[in-house]
């Protein structure tokens, strides 16, 4: 049986200053299914996404909807179209009622028919089976069902085409379950169904079709079934399975009996990574590899206390210690340069110096600041060494590059001369050049006896900088990998394995 | 140099608008710096001002602190120094004979007093996370009444000697003695900003609370603490107001001054959202709210109208600090210095990087 | 059990009150619900409340129940609840004049005699048998007649008014306002204490008539904490006042540090406003021969001459900081 395709999008190309985020990208949507849109950050989903819902308009390229071609101006031209959208966060107001969030905002009428309303309300939510009353106050609805009734404001109104951009990555498994149950329905219905995750598992247990993207290129479009997992993750890593680059790793120290400069068992923290076990040597370089929610990002703020710890030990260099607070970890010699570098990097208003100096400030106390001419020095001193291009050291550090500014909060933990350094996406959103800096400097540290554990999306950066790898997947380490046995295709075996 | 430019452009705002007052003040009387000497003190509009303005800039400078660093306002400071100068009041008329050492002991229990209302919003703020002013609400409703009782039901008289002379002057002392505590406070302050971190912790957190955090620092301390400064900071101000009224008034004193020293946090160019601060700006803004009231008696508007004048001045020097004005001038003055200054590159980057501060 | 914790919860509150009202019957007292706004709220409410206490005393043959709050809406329901428990009668001082109506008149309805205190309600005046209130039309014209017989030249006078349209703030200022307009007095300086009578708000007032040179002899400030507040600016200024100085002083509301004040020639002169109108209410009670409509209530000046300390002690209010004692 053919199925009918409702919407096409064909050479769909759109570029930022700087940046190509869509190069003459196809895609197709059949009617009643279920279809992922794959991709590393940056691969141009969510600009694809933001094309056919009208927040952006397209440079050139065609989009058909029903056969017919439409040119949306704004979201609310492509919703009144038929195409409903439900992003990650739970976009609706908690302190209205169900029915409420379902409509409000709808009617061109000033006046509100509340019993036509609710009536209605009930009507969706009974077809849809969401376990919801009208009149409840958004709160007390479970976070799964919330999502549902965000979805049931988003077909409402003749829906064609849902998008659901990253709706599980707050739910647990059962409520995932219940979501998958209401996308099921949709989708006997005749909806088509654009679904964006980052959890493979999702995709093959709910996805007729894969649309992979990369770097705002197509890849292409597959069949769910005939595509097994590792190459999927093969073309959204953009690396072809046999070709096994042997990547020329550090001395690798992993093997030597000396006592670890950090170890952990059983760590785990509330951001939802299992508890795991890790160790890491002096002048080691390693990493945790995974895809985006992985776990990967959660595990290295666990180390740093950067989210609550609920359990686990850690020993530094053989002695058990306790790390509460991200200052415990610091005192402890950890540093961590975080993956948000704007959410939890850098102090935007504060000068480069002072977000230069900040770690070793907090380090040496509240009652001992250093004198200004002090805090000028070092920040000098780190503006030469990493190249740190700033007008002066009073310059805020929102105003410069963010190559710049990731390079300043580098100084920042380099300046607090760290035994233990966390580098989570040190090069993400930067330019090539600086890029390879980092890179080059983080070899140099671990020449000079600093352990690092290095985090990229990056797989190939990982394999440049990295003497082992930790494989982590669903939140959970699955695998490890050392050695000359490190290549790209082992690390993507792995993953797709979940266990080596 | 560099310092000292960014510092000047960032009371550009306070300043002009104390520089307009006083041109206003001139053009009404020529005399408006005029001090005189009656009874040994110096007396005059600027004595005046500085004066009546002690409290205000005392409290200013907690309320900055407060906000830049939970980016919401205490509105119970009012209240706060009602019940610590009551808590004053009730142990100097309790302890015998008053004695400069039972004001010292009074002033230091007061001192007790403001650390735990500071406490109590600062727990409220930094631990449960309540809204400042939604926490502050608590005990702006109900410290009142809880001044009144420490009162004994009564306005207590304060009439001693010694108050009198910390309210007015102090026989042999030119500078009236509320003048002289507020510049004791404020270098108080200053020493505090210059041997503390204080400063950098405070705008650490009030500009990205996440990254202060991922760098040792421990929010909640900082806001609580912030907390703690504002409530000796509120018994200094009712120290200095209740020795000045000479008895304890719980249902009037400092009444609805939060609002006069959130404007002066506004008015030094402080942003109320929290994050950099500077306590010279708030100092100013206060002088600048007296010299504001008393700018409006001078020019003698009647009392029914008085509330609607500030209204609007105030109206008028919000729109000059908000953000679209600000970068209008910024735009022109660029202009202006590229072509007309062009002789004199010096002042053109002066003024630009004048501007540049601003926003 | 979430309900079964309410019904208790009630029970608990309203327990008492229930056994209390019921326990009482035929004890021959005369029951009396007072609604009046809570002590707090000011010196003068703290005298009426204290007032109201002692003269509503069982000592003195009542049975009397009293709610303090500032809020409207609670003293209304305080009410019914005293028109519930059939009180005789129903003493109220209301926090805003309007929405009385239904209250008072089935509190007529139930025989209950209804007087009023301090304020006055919006209302027809059949709704309720009396209201003793203060005069402040009175208190203004007593204040300004002592003014134009203080045996000066030519009087130059700094008003220095309350809360901007507040029934004490309009009746104290009239008086002023028609004398000048009668050509009697000259005010040269007109300010406000602002919403809170503020002390250091008239206190401004005064400097900035100093600053722009008025020349003055009296000051007419609409409550003792801004006359203390108008005296502040003229001690630091140099200008002196009371017996013996330049510029003579008037405060209102018979506190006792200014009482004392006047007393010790500090001050000139200060004008009653009674907060003791329960004895009053108790005289017409007892005697059964109530009044009908607005009655004012009688108030007094008292002068540096005129003042003793028996006078301080009966009538004044608040804190007394001793004899001899100045406030400054």
């Amino acid at each position: 049986m053919m199925s009918e395709i409702i919407l096409e999008m064909k050479a769909i190309s759109k570029s930022f200053p700087g940046v190509k985020a869509l190069d003459k990208v196809d895609f197709r949507l059949r009617k009643g299914e279920i279809h992922a849109l794959m991709g590393e950050n940056g691969a141009g989903k969510s600009t694809l996404i933001k094309v056919i819902t009208g927040v952006y308009e397209k440079d050139s390229g065609q989009i058909d909807l029903d056969g017919r071609s439409i040119h949306f101006r704004s979201p609310q031209e492509a919703q009144k179209s038929g195409i409903g959208t439900v992003y990650q966060e739970i976009t609706l107001c908690p302190n209205l009622t169900v029915a409420e969030n379902m409509f409000t905002g709808r009617s061109r009428s000033p006046f509100v028919q509340w019993k036509k309303m609710n009536e209605k309300a009930a009507r969706l939510l009974d077809s849809l089976g969401i376990p919801a009353v009208p009149t409840q106050e958004l709160t007390s609805c479970s976070l799964a069902v919330q999502q549902m009734i965000a979805i049931a404001r988003a077909v409402d109104m003749d829906c064609k085409i849902l998008i659901l951009d990253e709706p599980t990555s707050s739910l647990d498994d059962d409520e995932v379950k219940k979501l998958f149950e209401l996308m099921a329905q949709l989708k006997e219905r005749g909806v088509g169904i654009i679904f964006i995750t980052h959890f493979l598992e999702q995709v093959y247990e709910i996805c007729d079709r894969i649309t992979v993207l990369r770097n705002g290129k197509l890849i292409g479009e597959y069949e769910t079934s005939s595509l097994p997992q590792i190459e999927l993750i093969s073309k959204m890593m953009g690396k072809e399975l046999d070709d096994v680059t042997k990547i020329k790793k550090q001395d690798s120290t992993a093997s030597d009996k000396s006592v670890p400069v950090f170890e952990s068992s059983n760590l785990s923290s509330d951001a939802g990574v299992r508890p795991f076990d890790f160790t890491i040597k002096k002048g080691e370089v390693n990493g945790f590899a995974g895809l985006l929610g992985s776990g990967r990002s959660e595990s290295a703020r666990a180390i740093f206390a950067a989210d609550k710890v609920t359990g686990g030990e850690v020993k530094m260099n053989g002695k058990a210690i306790k790390i509460k607070t991200p200052l415990d970890a610091m005192k402890n010699g950890i540093g961590y340069l975080p993956e948000d570098r704007k959410g939890d990097g850098i102090i935007a208003d504060l000068s480069v110096r002072d977000n230069i100096i900040l770690a070793l400030q907090v380090l040496k106390g509240f009652f001992k600041p250093f004198s200004p001419l002090q805090a000028e020095t070092f920040a000098n001193e780190f503006i030469k060494k990493l190249n740190i291009k700033t007008p002066t050291p009073d310059t805020p550090i929102k105003s410069l590059s963010g190559g710049n500014q990731q390079k300043v909060i580098l100084a920042r933990w380099l300046l607090t001369h760290p035994e233990y350094l966390i580098l989570d996406e040190p090069t993400r959103g930067i330019d090539i050049g600086t890029k390879v800096e980092i890179q080059k400097l983080v070899l140099e540290l671990a020449e000079k006896g600093m352990s690092l554990t290095f985090i990229s999306s990056e797989i190939e950066e990982m394999l440049r900088t990295c003497s082992r790898m930790i494989i982590m997947k669903d939140r959970e380490i699955v695998g490890e990998l050392s050695g000359s046995d490190l290549s790209e295709s082992d690390v993507m075996n792995v993953i797709a394995r979940g266990g080596n | 140099m560099l310092k000292m430019k960014s510092n000047l452009s960032h009371l550009f705002l306070p300043l002009s608008v104390m520089a307009l007052l006083i041109i206003i003040n001139l053009i009404k009387g020529a005399d408006y710096f005029t001090i005189s000497l009656v009874n040994g003190a110096l007396y005059g509009n600027i004595p005046n001002i500085l004066f009546g303005a002690s409290e205000l800039v005392i409290l200013s400078i907690g309320m900055t602190l407060v906000t830049a660093a939970s980016q919401g306002q205490d509105i119970s400071i009012g209240v706060s120094a009602t019940i610590t100068s009551a808590v004053f009041v009730w142990f100097v008329l309790h302890a015998g004979e008053v004695t400069l050492l039972t004001i010292v002991a009074g002033f230091l229990l007061s001192c007790v007093a403001g650390l735990a209302t500071g406490a109590f919003n600062g727990i409220l703020v930094s631990i449960f996370k309540v809204q400042p002013m939604v926490a502050s609400l608590i005990l702006f409703t109900g410290g009142r009444s809880i001044a009144f009782m420490i009162d004994g039901k009564l306005s207590p008289i304060l009439a001693n000697d010694i108050s009198n002379k910390i309210g007015t002057v102090i026989p042999g002392v030119p500078i009236q003695t509320p003048i002289i505590l507020t510049v004791i406070f404020i270098a108080i302050v200053a020493i505090v900003l210059k041997t503390t971190n204080l400063r950098l912790y405070v705008e650490s957190v009030g500009i990205n609370r996440n990254a202060a955090r991922l760098n040792g620092i421990n929010p909640k301390k900082i806001i609580f603490l912030t907390f703690l400064i504002m409530g000796v900071c509120t018994a200094v101000a009712g120290f200095i107001a209740v020795n000045k009224a000479g008895r304890h008034d719980s249902v009037n004193l400092l009444k609805l001054i939060m609002m006069d020293a959130i404007l002066a946090v506004a008015i030094g160019g402080n942003s109320l959202i929290g994050g950099k601060f500077s306590v010279t700006g708030s100092i100013i803004g206060a002088y600048t709210i007296e010299m504001l009231n008393r700018t409006l008696l001078r020019l003698e508007i009647e009392p029914a109208m008085i509330k609607v004048f500030k209204a609007v001045f105030i109206i008028i020097l919000m729109i000059i600090a908000s953000p679209v004005v600000r970068a209008y001038a910024k735009k022109t003055l660029d202009g202006i210095g590229n072509r007309s200054f062009s002789l004199s590159p010096l002042r053109v980057s002066g003024a630009e990087s004048a501007v540049e501060k601003e926003d | 059990m979430k309900k079964i914790l309410c019904v208790l919860a009630v029970l608990l509150a309203f327990g008492p009150f229930v056994l209390s009202a019921s326990g009482q019957e035929e004890s021959g007292l005369i029951k009396v619900g007072i609604v009046n706004l809570p002590p707090e709220e000011s010196g003068y409410r703290q005298a009426n409340v204290e007032a109201m206490n002692s003269v509503f005393s069982e000592a003195n043959g009542y049975d009397a129940k009293q709610t303090n709050t500032g809020e409207n809406s609670e003293q209304i329901a305080a009410a019914k609840g005293y028109i519930r428990d059939g009180v005789d009668y129903l003493l109220i001082s209301a926090a805003n004049a309007s929405g009385w109506d239904d209250t008072l008149k089935s509190a007529k309805d139930a025989g209950i005699k209804v007087i009023l205190f301090d304020r006055a309600i919006d209302t027809a005046t059949s709704n309720y048998q009396a209201a003793l209130l203060s005069d402040m039309a009175y208190e203004g014209n007593t204040a300004v007649e002592w003014v134009l017989g203080l045996d000066l030249d030519e009087i130059n006078l700094i008003l220095i008014r309350g809360q901007m349209g507040s029934a004490a703030e309009i009746g104290r200022s009239a008086a002023v306002l028609k004398a000048e307009k009668d050509g009697k007095l000259n005010i040269v300086a007109d300010g406000t204490g602002g919403d809170s009578w503020s002390l250091e708000e008239a206190r401004k007032v005064v400097e900035a008539a100093i600053a722009a040179g008025k020349d003055f002899n009296v000051i007419y400030a609409e409550n003792d904490g801004m006359a203390q507040g108008a005296v502040q600016a003229l001690e630091a200024a140099g200008i002196s006042h009371g017996k013996n100085g330049k510029v003579k002083v008037i405060g209102f509301d018979f506190n006792r540090f200014a009482l004392r004040n006047v007393q010790a020639g500090y001050w000139d002169a200060d004008m009653q406003c009674n907060p003791r109108q329960a004895a009053e209410i108790s005289r017409w009670i007892q005697s059964g021969n109530i009044p009908s409509g607005i009655v004012y209530q009688e108030e007094l000046l008292f002068t540096t001459d005129t003042i003793t300390d028996a006078d301080i002690e009966n009538w004044g209010i608040n804190a007394d900081p001793g004899k001899g004692v100045v406030t400054r």
